[in-house]
């Protein structure tokens, strides 16, 4: 039988659950024997080029891009999983659900200690070439259906390597107390 | 005017960094320019929220340095507390906290040489992107590989000790630390079965300098000319010029070497620094004010440290140092390749302090938390790997974030990517009608020196997706690649 195909990304993420994901360390020797990684910040692979049996997600959907490469992960994964706080409901970045975008941006260019004097002009990025912000940073099962999720900000290693083999064993995975209140 | 704000998911191409180049008439690079794609709003988002949230809160910004703002939070909350700045701290406290930094510079350093830059090394830069990655590492040079996977999990180790966990910490808060080492923590590092100990890791580090200055040997021209340019370059050292990664004064040095930043306090950063706002981009461009916007950017990073500091307090980074200097005959190292040199110098570095703190009493004594009277702003700064990180919060009298401004490394880096972007462009597509592998490749490679940290401001493993455009003097696009 051929190896599994893993492929990963990171969206609106400080991309902690990929440095966690690394922290199986040695283990990582094995990963690589047992599967085969396809499109991931981790290796050269940019496009998909292959069906690929499971997509790890980190992250939320804070503007179009995000949202594009979900739903092109949904449509090239058999599998997904929502790896970390982000990707479950949005994290960190989500704290600016309640304010209007605007309020986020005006700190930011205009009346920040750094800025304030520096851009009188008041310039904003604004740009053909940046993607859209989304109202909201949205978790990712709300954008396209997502299989399974891994608790924790980020999960911790072991727990991110035993979920891993209990989907390439068909085995049920534990999810102990601990691990779904902190992490 | 800002852009228009839409939940409709609009399908556009995918990349966190995008550069695009115009051409002239006569086919010639008029514009380079690298686009950073993400926006967080953490600036506005904090607000509100109780303080001593800030160590915990902001470093979800960057997975890949946490405790980087971890420490520099922390640090602008002892001013707010009134535990001074630097060493207001209890022995213990400060101690604790600096070995949480130098195991985080260790993995981060050690992350990136082997995880990330390695692969063009030792694989080749023109290598086939298939086998090119981390992966193809392990496959090839399994030892190597295997050395850069316990120096970072060594460092992990060391991060968790201190900071309660190896991603998003807890350790160190308001005016001191919650935390000191156990005897039998200590003794897993000092004393850890081979290759887990402090002395393997040292090991280790000499080697990969060694490993560097072997390739730099057979591989000069690459090394020294590739997206060289001169810049200023900005670090905090020590009082006594020392290079310190966690606290120090700032300085600024220029192509030369001559101070423009005079060894000023970090809780007068607003004096000195601002930031223009460019609207292609959400990555501010930090420049040091008294030299204004076009003449004031400056690099940050392992390399702009070795050019402001005079010496290396540790031993046999100390040497390597000085050799590194010698290369340039004392003069400011402006070959942007020469990062990784610094890196692993810093690498070294990061090891022997280690080892120093490992073997200090200090880090078993139970004095953890110091109390003072509260003031209501604070700037907090230290050396982050990929260079200086400023914090600065100021508080209301509900003990609320009022105000949070951040400067981090990878921002400071903004101009000078840019710049390395530029030469690239201009030596591999001057009178080019297409976009070539190579050119991208070079391109990706350019930012790479930087480690670029753009979940901050991108993706540190293996090759961040990039995408290259190019325009025509009337402005039409004649080709796009992605890599
Ligand atoms: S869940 Fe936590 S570790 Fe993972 S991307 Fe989000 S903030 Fe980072």
């Amino acid at each position: 039988m051929s190896k599994p195909i893993v492929a990963t990304t990171a969206l609106a993420s400080c991309f902690g659950c990929h440095m966690s994901l690394l922290d199986i360390d040695e283990k990582i020797l094995d990963l690589v024997e047992l599967v085969e990684f396809h499109k991931s910040p981790i290796d050269d692979i940019k496009k998909f080029t292959k069906q690929c049996d499971i997509g790890i997600i980190e992250g939320g959907c804070c503007n179009s891009e995000n949202v594009h490469v979900l739903k092109d992960f949904r449509k090239n994964c058999k599998i997904l999983i929502s790896v970390g706080e982000c990707a479950i409901m949005g994290g960190l970045p989500a704290l600016r659900n309640g304010i209007p975008i605007k309020e986020c941006i005006d700190e930011a260019y205009l009346n920040g200690p750094t800025v304030v004097e520096s851009n009188k002009e008041g310039i904003l990025p604004n740009d053909d070439e940046l993607p859209m912000l989304l109202d909201k940073v949205y978790p990712c099962h709300e954008v396209v259906k997502i299989d399974y999720y891994l608790p924790g900000c980020p999960p911790r290693a072991e727990l991110i390597w035993e979920a891993l083999v209990a989907l390439l064993t068909g085995n049920e995975l534990k999810l102990p107390y601990e691990v779904v209140k902190f992490d | 005017m800002t852009k228009k704000i839409t939940i409709e998911p609009v399908t556009r191409v995918e990349g966190h960094g995008k550069v695009t180049i115009h051409l002239d008439d006569n086919g010639n690079v008029v514009q380079s320019r690298l686009h950073i794609v993400e926006f967080r709003g953490f600036e506005r988002f904090v607000q509100g929220r109780p303080y001593w949230e800030a160590p915990v809160l902001v470093q979800r910004l960057c997975g890949i340095c946490p405790v980087s703002h971890h420490l520099a939070a922390a640090k602008a909350l002892d001013v707010i507390v009134g535990a001074g700045t630097g060493d207001g701290l209890t022995v213990t406290g400060e101690k604790m906290r600096r070995l949480m930094h130098y195991g985080q510079t260790f993995q981060s350093h050690a992350l990136h040489f082997f995880h990330l830059a390695s692969p063009d090394l030792l694989l080749g830069i023109d290598a086939d992107p298939a086998i090119r990655n981390v992966i193809g590492v392990i496959k090839e040079f399994k030892d190597l590989a295997v050395q850069g996977v316990m120096m970072r999990k060594f460092g992990q180790e060391i991060i968790a000790a201190t900071a309660g966990k190896k991603i998003h910490g807890t350790g160190a808060i308001p005016g001191g630390i919650n935390k000191n080492l156990s005897i039998e923590e200590r003794d897993s590092f000092l004393k850890g079965a081979d290759p887990m100990n402090i002395d393997k890791m040292i090991e280790w580090a000499q080697a990969s300098v060694d490993l560097f200055k072997g390739y730099h040997k057979d591989h000069t021209d690459l090394i020294d000319n590739f997206a060289a340019f001169p810049s200023s370059h900005l670090s905090l050292v020590r009082k006594d010029g020392a290079l310190d990664l966690y606290h120090g004064v700032i300085r600024a040095v220029d192509s030369e070497g001559k101070k423009i930043l005079h060894d000023v306090d970090s809780q007068d950063y607003l004096k000195y620094i601002g930031e223009e706002v460019k609207s292609w981009s959400y990555m501010k461009f930090p420049y040091l004010l008294e030299y204004g916007k076009k003449d004031g950017w400056y690099r940050v990073g392992p390399l702009a440290r070795l050019n402001t500091a005079e010496f290396i307090p540790s031993p046999m980074a100390q040497k390597e140092f000085e050799i590194f200097k010698a290369y340039t005959n004392g003069k400011p190292n402006n070959m942007s390749m020469h990062m990784h040199w610094a890196r692993l110098i810093e690498l070294l570095h990061s090891a022997e302090m280690m080892k120093e703190l490992l073997n200090d009493p200090d880090l078993q004594k139970n004095d953890l938390v110091v109390k003072g009277t509260k003031t209501n702003e604070g700037v907090g700064m230290l050396e982050a790997p990929r260079g200086t990180l400023f914090h600065h919060y100021r508080i209301n009298d509900n003990d609320q974030i009022e105000m949070a401004n951040l400067i981090v490394s990878t921002t400071s880096n903004n101009e000078p990517m840019n710049l390395a972007v530029r030469s690239v462009a201009e030596s591999y597509m001057n009178g080019q009608k297409e976009i070539t592998e190579p050119m991208m490749n070079a391109v990706e490679v350019a930012i790479r020196a930087y480690d670029p940290c753009l979940s901050c401001a991108t993706h540190a493993l293996g090759k961040m997706p990039l995408e290259v455009s190019l325009f025509d003097s009337k402005n039409l696009l004649i080709d796009k690649k992605r890599t």
